[in-house]
């Protein structure tokens, strides 16, 4: 039975929104709504949405980069605190993220191999230069980086090879877990290949669990063992990933799927994308119902009064939606 | 620049390679630095090159005030008192030159150590950071200074504390809107979920990104500070005897203006030329090192 | 009937002058467009794919040059003046571009902008660009668009503000569009109205021209092909026949490369090892020869040059195009 490294319940990030009058109550925004979550070690978990999801802002949260207005994380079995310093020192040795943008993560002004550096004395204390030096090597070239490349700047490098420099760094300390903010969303196709493959090596090779963020469903069912879907801050499926593909059961994962562009000209067919209105803005679907109600095509009166709890249909694969069980799966 | 990502490559802030290359294809600014050079040159040398000294008067001439000829040595002439004008007038600069670095110095180091804290840890101590820099900028600054001399003397190091103790508020201001543009950059983030403390972070990827704003700001206040300068000696507040400044210079030219216009024309060139040769070459930074600019 | 050539480029060249001397972006690409027909010009970072189209245009960035020909319904564009380009630029050749923010105006209402594209260029007076904007704006699938004329930029969500660039440059019914990267920074479910969008313009005679590194998009949309490397064509295409059956090796290896939903769980990603030559440091021979699979030792020193056969043309030592001989 595999530890739970992460578990987080119940998770709600709110930002305050600038007021338009002066008094009455400040107007929120909901990234993150309630949501619950757990990771085993060597497990790899997408976590799939579209912009303005809150996928990132989950992240931040887990991460602890952001703190949360409710709800509970725990590491390893230890609930973690935004001002616990000691308590999140522990997490972060074990926990780690790889960010989007490959250049913009790494300090523009410290070579790469400065930078991980940094990130080897931060998690493990100061260390003897020649052996900070080998290991700092060693995990470059474990990320298929040449160890010469470590006295270049994040600008002399390519894309694909700062966000190697960036995994490295990541690594370093020898995490559980890696968090992937939409870590291969900025690179051409043939670069975020070679990252997603070198991911799923680095899990294979160090048990590496991962939770990986994206808007790319096909990247996700590449890497991922399980797969979250998220839409206005709430979970609205969770299975594993042969369930998700195989039968998504909410409508919106269906939407996902069936908008994602096929590489194949001949399976193209007019008008083959189920029908979707206009995204709805954040505040005209606050209220009591479905956020997804004013898309949905299934949607009706039992949706706008009650919003739907994300229930388990008894085989491991959670939905949340009124019609999620009645709907036979890929209709 | 070929790079596997998609969205475009941008050259963060300013890496000194890529500036260097922008100021030296600058011509004004690569002028004016050169000139400011060949200035410092004369400031340090130039008393070396004349027989007379600062405060040596010249008993031989009649009146003391002479214009400036080549045959009595007095290249630019002397003063109301008789002493060389020439060798002065360097003196002046060298004064007028360490008042201005030594000044910027301090605002730079107090206000970038200000600003970048206040810009980094944002929110509450923000903003008491920042109030306290809008209070003090209220202030009137002359009388500040007025006081503060009356009160501890007229030094030399009083001066440009003075001054610096004013010049860091702009520093901070803009270092700490720098700062808290930087505070969502991803590698910041990448530093903090390592776990490194606040001040570690500050001292070594907030302040070292923020430089080059810096550089270009401190040029630019070198010659506010050399003007304060002048225009506290003009009052009469500034440097005393025996050392002497532009400023002090030009205010005691300026009485003699219609008699003997040597006095006031050389100091007055001096500081006129210095001046404009740094807000160019600060100008040139700012281009080189503004990575929005070409 | 065979359409004829709307969009004409013969052996069109980019250099940039840089400080370290002058750098080709693109060199020798020539293509064509025919009038009602979607080319999709594909490509990776560096590849010269955007840097193409600018040229043609006259839209370089200062240091670019472009050398060659780009003719549209027979006028000559490159080296052409502004006078003349204009004529043509912004009415009968439209352009779309990545992020909708470049083609909005964020102080005017949308109704305003589109109207104006029409008064300027003197083309109808106050009420029929007022119709002409409803018009467009329904051709694009706008949702709600009498609404929306009085909206501003900020006030429209990611998709709709793409679809109203795309309004913008239909507005003049343009007889080719130049859509570069329209749906990158798009969500998923919005970008296929969006390509839907476009196909349905397409089908009512516009010729389009896709500049994409996305093969899915690609797949949804293009009649033919063009696909780029380190500045030139690589290989080109009728769209089927390019993802069924692709003879260059780079085309091969870029679609193994894209994740698909209908492969095993897991499955491994093709990838390609290494990277594109950056600009100014292509090697002798074949440009993709250090990264190829399929590399011959007459790659390294020669390089391939693009020949046509059958409808398709390609630039390998080693293609193998489906008649099945190895050229």
């Amino acid at each position: 039975m595999s530890e739970t490294l992460l578990r987080v319940r119940k998770l709600t990030v709110r930002f305050p929104l600038r007021r338009s009058r002066l008094a009455g109550p400040r107007p929120w925004l909901t990234a993150v709504d309630g949501v619950d979550l757990e990771i085993e070690a060597g497990r790899a978990v997408g976590l799939v949405g579209e912009s303005g999801c809150g996928k990132s802002t989950l992240a931040r949260a887990i991460l602890a980069l952001v703190a949360p207005q409710a709800g509970t994380i725990e590491w390893r079995g230890q609930a973690v605190r935004h001002d616990d310093a000691a308590g999140l020192r522990r997490m972060r040795r074990e926990l780690q993220v790889v960010f989007q943008d490959p250049v913009g993560s790494l300090d523009p002004r410290m070579s790469i191999g400065a930078s991980v550096t940094e990130a080897l004395e931060a998690l493990e204390g100061p260390q003897q230069r020649a052996a900070a030096d080998a290991r700092v090597e060693s995990i470059l070239a474990e990320v298929g980086l040449d160890p010469a490349l470590r006295a270049r700047y994040p600008h002399e490098l390519s894309g694909g090879q700062c966000q190697r420099a960036a995994i490295a760094r990541a690594l370093v300390g020898q995490p559980k877990l890696l968090v992937c903010d939409e870590a291969v969303s900025a690179l051409d196709v043939s670069v975020q290949a070679q990252i997603v493959n070198l991911l799923g090596d680095l899990r294979r090779r160090r048990g590496l669990a991962l939770l990986f963020i994206s808007h790319n469903l096909a990247v996700v069912r590449h890497l991922c063992d399980e797969v979250a879907v998220l839409y206005h801050g709430r979970v609205v499926e969770r299975a594993t990933a042969a369930a998700i593909f195989a039968a998504p059961r909410h409508p919106y994962t269906r939407a996902l799927l069936a908008a994602v562009p096929d590489p194949d000209p001949a399976a193209h067919r007019r008008g083959a994308l189920p029908e979707l209105r206009a995204a709805a803005a954040a505040e005209a679907v606050a209220g009591d119902g479905c956020a997804y109600r004013l898309r949905c095509p299934l949607a009706d009166e039992g949706c706008r009064m009650q919003a739907p709890h994300l229930e388990d249909a008894g085989d491991g694969h959670l939905t949340a939606c009124h019609h999620g069980r009645s709907q036979p799966p890929g209709g | 620049m070929a790079g596997s990502t998609r969205a475009s490559a941008t050259t963060d802030g300013a890496l000194w390679g890529d500036a260097r290359r922008r100021l030296r294809g600058n011509r004004a600014a690569i002028a004016a630095a050169a000139f400011i050079a060949a200035l410092v040159l004369a400031a340090l040398l130039g008393p070396l090159a004349s027989p007379y000294a600062v405060d040596q008067v010249d008993w031989t001439l009649s009146p003391l005030a002479s214009p400036p000829s080549l045959a009595n040595g007095h290249w630019f002439g002397t003063d109301s008192n008789g002493r060389d004008l020439f060798v002065r007038v360097w003196a002046g600069t060298q004064v007028s030159l360490l008042v201005a670095l030594l000044a910027t110095a301090v605002s730079v180091l107090i206000g970038v150590a200000w600003g970048a804290t206040a810009g980094y840890l944002g929110g509450r101590i923000d903003g008491w950071m920042m109030r306290v820099v809008d209070v003090l900028y209220a202030l009137p600054y002359m009388f500040f200074v007025i006081i503060l001399t009356v009160v501890f003397g007229r030094s030399l190091w009083l001066i440009f504390l003075a001054i610096g103790a004013v010049g860091w508020l702009t520093m901070a201001r803009i270092v700490r809107g720098q700062a808290l543009a930087l505070r969502q950059r991803e590698f910041v983030l990448a530093a903090v979920a390592l776990g490194l403390p606040a001040r570690q972070i500050i001292a070594r990827h907030i302040v070292p990104n923020v430089l080059g704003t810096v550089v270009v700001y401190a040029t630019l206040t070198v010659p506010q500070v050399i003007l304060f300068e002048s225009f506290l000696s003009f009052l009469g507040l500034g440097v005393q005897e025996p050392l002497t400044s532009l400023g002090r210079l030009v205010a005691e030219g300026a009485l003699e203006m219609e008699t003997a216009p040597w006095q006031l024309l050389v100091p007055a060139t001096v500081l006129a030329l210095l001046l404009l040769a740094l807000n160019f070459l600060g100008d040139g930074l700012r281009d080189a090192l503004d990575p929005r600019l070409g | 009937m065979a359409a004829e050539a709307l969009f004409t480029v013969r052996d069109l060249g980019v250099q940039f002058t840089t400080p370290r001397g002058r750098v080709s972006a693109v060199r020798e690409v020539s293509l064509e467009v025919r009038r009602g027909e979607c080319l999709a010009v594909v490509g990776e970072s560096g590849s010269g794919k955007s840097q193409l189209f600018l040229g043609c245009l006259g839209l370089l960035a200062s240091g670019g040059v472009a050398s060659g020909s780009a003719r549209f319904d027979g006028q000559e564009l490159v080296g052409s003046d502004a006078a003349a380009r204009r004529a043509v630029l912004g009415t009968r050749l439209a352009l779309v571009f990545q992020d909708p923010m470049n083609a909005l105006t964020p102080h005017l209402t949308i109704g305003r902008q589109l109207a104006e594209v029409a008064l300027d260029r003197g083309l109808l007076d106050a009420a029929g660009a007022q119709a002409r904007s409803l018009e467009v704006l329904r051709a694009v699938r706008m949702p709600d668009p009498a609404m929306r004329l009085r909206q501003y930029p900020h006030e429209l969500s990611g998709g709709q503000r793409q679809r109203a660039a795309i309004a913008m440059a239909l507005m003049t019914r343009p007889e080719l569009l130049v859509a570069d990267e329209p749906t990158t920074a798009l969500d998923v479910t919005v970008q296929a109205q969006v390509i839907e969008v476009l196909r349905e313009a397409r089908d009512r005679g516009l010729a389009v021209v896709l500049v994409t590194h996305d093969m899915g998009v690609v797949a949804g949309i293009a009649d033919r092909v063009a696909v780029m490397y380190a500045g030139r064509v690589v290989e080109t295409a009728p769209v089927r026949e390019l993802f069924a059956a692709p003879a260059h090796p780079y085309t091969a290896a870029l679609l193994a490369s894209v994740p698909r939903l209908d492969t095993p769980l897991a499955a491994r990603l093709a990838g390609i090892e290494g990277q594109p030559p950056a600009p100014g440091a292509e090697p002798d021979g074949c440009a993709f020869a250090p990264r190829c699979p399929a590399v011959l030792e007459t790659c390294r020193r020669r390089r391939p040059p693009l020949e046509a056969r059958e409808g398709r043309s390609v630039a390998c030592h080693a293609a193998r195009l489906p008649s099945g001989v190895a050229t």
